[in-house]
């Protein structure tokens, strides 16, 4: 918390400056939120195919080495190179290995949230490769020099209106219009261009079939495919949690992915990559980047399920109302809370505290993660690991120590409730935040406890 | 000693008059520290329903948290001393009861003390008020009275821990026990929300390490109530309560907050 | 050690012991009739939906909509209305195609995609980068959910193959759907018989 130089909770105190904004960014994530329920509905068994998924990925976590290697050694059949990376750091460079090789400096990249776990565009940039991003939302946030601030629609916090003028600057678009149809036509003649005349593309893997080495990209605009079906290199990266045992397994999480995602029942192109066309060259990037390290945490393991849905966040009431960008990691949302921990304790420390607790994330999960079980356990490994304020730490004792002892709280209670001191909502209390924007309750002039003594001596033991 | 529920419930069947079972039901009401100090009044009401019911209530006098501001903001660690105190207080009793669904779980979830034994027995007998009265004494009355229209808060705890009510997230038949047992009150009327179950925003230490969105969250669970023209806004969580009535205050709203066992309780 | 064989060596010394692979009962059925739930699905996404008794009136379908503009398709039988011979082709030149009309293997009633192969697209890149895109199925080949779908495919050795729901479309601009992002437009499913 103190350890970065903004925090979620600073972060989130910026996106509420504007009140009717938030307002506003809640209500689109809500809306999305309902799509999903209302399709989820639609669907008989919609409970007992989560169970299937969760337990189809518990499966696979258990058992990941030998699907590894099946997944390799079939892909290799099928003509793929595969590569090993151990960290974002080997990754990008992998990539642009690739790229030197065939000596291409332009790469046209469709979404992939992994590659921006692995900061894969400023590396690239820095090693002058020019990218252009080809998901729309994607591509926006790139114009306006920020990251994606929600995993599936990376720029839910921009207006359309500053869509416009973004657009106005780079793509020509007429001053003051900020009609979506309008602007995706700009998009789509601009991205066309790229298509056309680009030689590599990069996407991501949503799933990696073990039995036949093929992986699945799923998009609704067709830029994944746009990209691969006329690029010469072809260069698939995928995290180690990608694998599903069988083709037939797609029919469970297909079934899933989009209905949780956007409420939509499935995405407009589910695309199965099994062999490079003739004179392609098609790769795979396996990445490790601390998966093999959670995977070895039990009590976290289980976050490597995430298909990457985004239901966490668009059903995330403090997510909805912090925005993305306050998390300050690629993940955004309840999902980057557990995850990001893992990659960095010490960066990271807050996130598993910007969190209410609810559970309705763990609730809308189509692989069934305990989400907010697992932020719970994060806030005890966080602490334990010394990365909690001192302050906090210190307040949090001497309740502890008042609490423990009857004979502390009463004295507490009676010395004009100086329990207050160490209630809950003002721990931590520097500015006194309770009272920002809400009033405390009357205080009583009788504990019940006082009034039991008084009303029910008789009972007492 | 202990009545089991098995035992109870065919006693029940049977058609055994509550008060030849009761009598023997020994219930230490639990009253959770906040309660206990800023909302006597809902731990009064509690009691004395429980005691309608002829039941033998009593309050241990040591008792003061479960533990669950410490733990929930990373220091379960510290809180030995409380779980310790927590069985030493309540372990005789038949049944535990305690008018929040938050303290309920988190007791119910991370008691953890040397005995494992006396941590299994306290999570199996400790109840939240509305379970206690809908699944144990499987109440199908009430004498209360509330001319009133009154929203529902479904505390996130109480509901997504303890599964007080259906959740919306689910793909599952709805049920609710908070809202059968205020079906039973006379002249209450409720109002519909917009998000029927949506989080208030208090969270323990969140309401002031992440000020902004608590405050936001809390104010659009208001809006919802008042919009929809609650005069109270009730629920099995203080802690809850106590943010909403907060915000209410604040902007001089006249819909008023109140705990569910004051409704039950009210004549 | 390389990353491979150092990444595999932490997973197998991470991985927890083995939960078994989950044996699941078929999944019940959303609606009492296939062709409807595929009708109503599709039409609810974007899609056009046709009837058509055989090739004859799929050629009317495509002169009363399509009059201008590049045609291209696979099919034989549509020699006389479009470009058939485009596989060997560079990709890239098929960018001023305005229709695409292609045969699928089937349908899905549950989300209304429909299944298609390389072998039956010509040029992989053809049923994306055409303006307008036309998807023709059998009555009888439309199945209930994804499950059947992938009973169906089997072990089939495909090079490519995607699911198609819909026209291309994108709504990251404050939700608002639009539909033609960067693949088709429009997609008009005709069923045949």
């Amino acid at each position: 918390m103190i350890q970065t130089p903004k925090d979620h909770a600073t972060l989130a105190d910026d996106f509420n400056i504007d009140e009717k904004r938030v307002g506003w960014h809640d209500d689109t994530l809500w809306w999305i939120r309902e799509k999903r329920d209302k399709i989820a509905w639609q669907v008989p068994d919609w409970e007992l195919l989560r169970d299937a998924a969760s337990n189809i990925k518990d499966h696979v976590l258990s058992n990941l080495n030998p699907y590894l290697l099946q997944f390799e050694a079939n892909a290799i059949a099928n003509g793929i190179t595969v590569h090993w990376a151990a960290n974002a750091a080997e990754h990008n460079q992998i990539v642009l290995n690739i790229l030197r090789s065939k000596e291409i400096n332009k790469l046209v990249k469709s979404k992939s949230m992994l590659t921006e776990e692995c900061h894969l565009n400023d590396f690239l940039a820095d090693n002058g490769v020019d990218v252009i991003d080809s998901d729309l939302g994607e591509r926006i946030v790139q114009l306006a020099e920020e990251p994606p601030s929600h995993i599936v629609l990376p720029c839910i916090h921009k207006k359309k209106e500053e869509i416009g003028e973004l657009f106005h600057k780079h793509l020509g678009t007429p001053q003051g219009n900020s009609d979506p149809q309008l602007l995706t036509e700009a998009a789509r003649h601009h991205l066309r261009e790229t298509f056309l005349s680009r030689k590599a593309t990069v996407t991501g893997i949503n799933f990696a079939v073990a039995e036949t080495g093929e992986f699945v990209v799923c998009t609704n605009e067709g830029n994944a495919d746009m990209g691969a079906h006329l690029a010469d290199v072809h260069i698939a990266c995928m995290g180690i949690e990608k694998i599903i045992p069988e083709r037939k397994d797609l029919g469970v999480f297909l079934r899933l992915l989009a209905r949780s995602a956007t409420g939509q029942p499935i995405t407009t192109y589910s695309s199965h990559f099994k062999k490079p066309r003739e004179n392609q060259e098609m790769h795979i990037i396996l990445v490790d980047n601390g998966r093999t390290k959670q995977l070895g945490r039990a009590d976290f393991r289980n976050s490597l399920k995430c298909i990457r849905c985004g239901a966490c966040m668009n059903t995330c009431p403090v997510y909805r109302r912090s925005g993305g960008h306050s998390y300050h990691y690629a993940i955004t949302g309840p999902i980057g809370a557990i995850l990001a921990p893992n990659l960095d304790m010490e960066k990271y420390a807050d996130l598993p505290f910007a969190s209410t607790l609810c559970g309705s994330c763990t609730n809308v999960c189509p692989v069934k993660i305990d989400i907010h079980q697992q932020l719970y356990k994060w806030r005890q490994v966080i602490v334990q690991n010394g990365y909690a304020p001192k302050a906090k730490a210190l307040s949090m004792k001497m309740m502890a120590f008042t609490l423990s002892s009857p004979f502390a709280y009463h004295a507490a209670g009676k010395m004009g409730r100086i329990v207050l001191k160490y209630a809950p909502f003002t721990v931590n209390n520097k500015f006194n935040p309770w009272y920002k924007q809400r009033d405390m309750p009357d205080v009583p002039t009788a504990s019940f406890g006082e009034w039991y003594q008084k009303n029910r001596n008789n009972n007492e033991q | 000693m202990i009545i089991p529920h098995r035992v109870y419930n065919y006693l029940s069947n049977l058609g055994t008059p509550k008060i030849l079972m009761n009598i023997k039901m020994k219930v230490g009401l639990f009253i959770p520290c906040y309660v206990d100090q800023f909302y006597p009044n809902a731990a009064i009401a509690t009691l004395q329903l429980l005691e309608k019911m002829g039941l033998d209530v009593s309050y241990p006098p040591n008792q003061t948290c479960c533990g669950q501001p410490m733990a929930n903001s990373g220091f379960e660690h510290l809180t030995a001393g409380c779980n310790k105190l927590f069985v030493q207080n309540f372990k005789q009793f038949d049944y535990i009861v305690a008018p929040s669904g938050s303290c309920v779980l988190h007791i119910k979830e991370h008691i953890h003390t040397s005995n494992h034994e006396d941590d299994k027995n306290i999570s199996n007998k400790i109840y939240e008020l509305t379970e206690f009265l809908t699944d144990v004494l499987k109440v199908t009355t009430l004498s209360a009275n509330f001319p009133y229209k009154v929203g529902l808060h479904q505390s996130c705890h109480g509901q997504r821990g303890l599964h007080l009510a259906q959740m919306s997230e689910l793909v599952a038949a709805p049920y609710s026990k908070p809202q059968r047992l205020l079906n039973m009150v006379q002249n209450l009327e409720m109002i519909n929300l917009k998000r029927k179950d949506e989080c208030c925003g208090f969270g323990g230490t969140f309401c002031v390490a992440e000020e902004a969105v608590s405050a936001k969250m809390g104010k659009d669970r208001v809006a919802d109530h008042e919009n929809n023209g609650a005069e109270y806004i009730t629920g099995v969580d203080l802690s809850c309560l106590m943010h909403l009535e907060g915000i209410l205050k604040r902007k001089n709203s006249k819909t008023k907050v109140i705990h569910i066992a004051e409704i039950l309780n009210a004549s | 050690m390389s990353s491979r064989a150092q990444i595999l060596a932490a997973v197998l010394a991470n991985q927890p012991a083995i939960l078994p692979m989950p044996v699941f009962e078929p999944f019940s059925p959303q609606g009492s009739n296939n062709l409807d739930l595929f009708v109503a699905t599709a039409k609810g996404i974007g899609s056009t939906v046709h009837f058509l008794g055989g090739i004859s009136e799929v050629k009317q379908l495509i002169h009363s909509n399509f009059s201008v503009g590049r045609i291209i398709s696979p099919m034989a039988e549509l020699s006389d209305v479009a470009e058939t011979d485009f596989a060997d082709l560079d990709a890239h030149t098929l960018e001023d195609v305005e229709l695409g009309v292609f045969k699928a293997h089937f349908g899905v009633a549950e989300n209304s995609a429909i299944w298609v192969t390389e072998e039956l697209l010509g040029k992989r890149v053809s049923p994306f980068i055409c303006q307008h895109l036309m998807l023709l199925i059998n009555k009888t080949d439309i199945l209930q959910n994804m499950h059947q779908a992938y009973d169906k495919i089997g072990t089939a050795n495909y090079a490519f193959g995607t699911f198609i729901a819909g026209p291309s479309k994108t709504a990251d601009i404050e939700q608002s759907l639009v539909l033609g992002a960067h693949g088709p437009r429009s997609l008009a499913i005709v069923i045949l018989g």
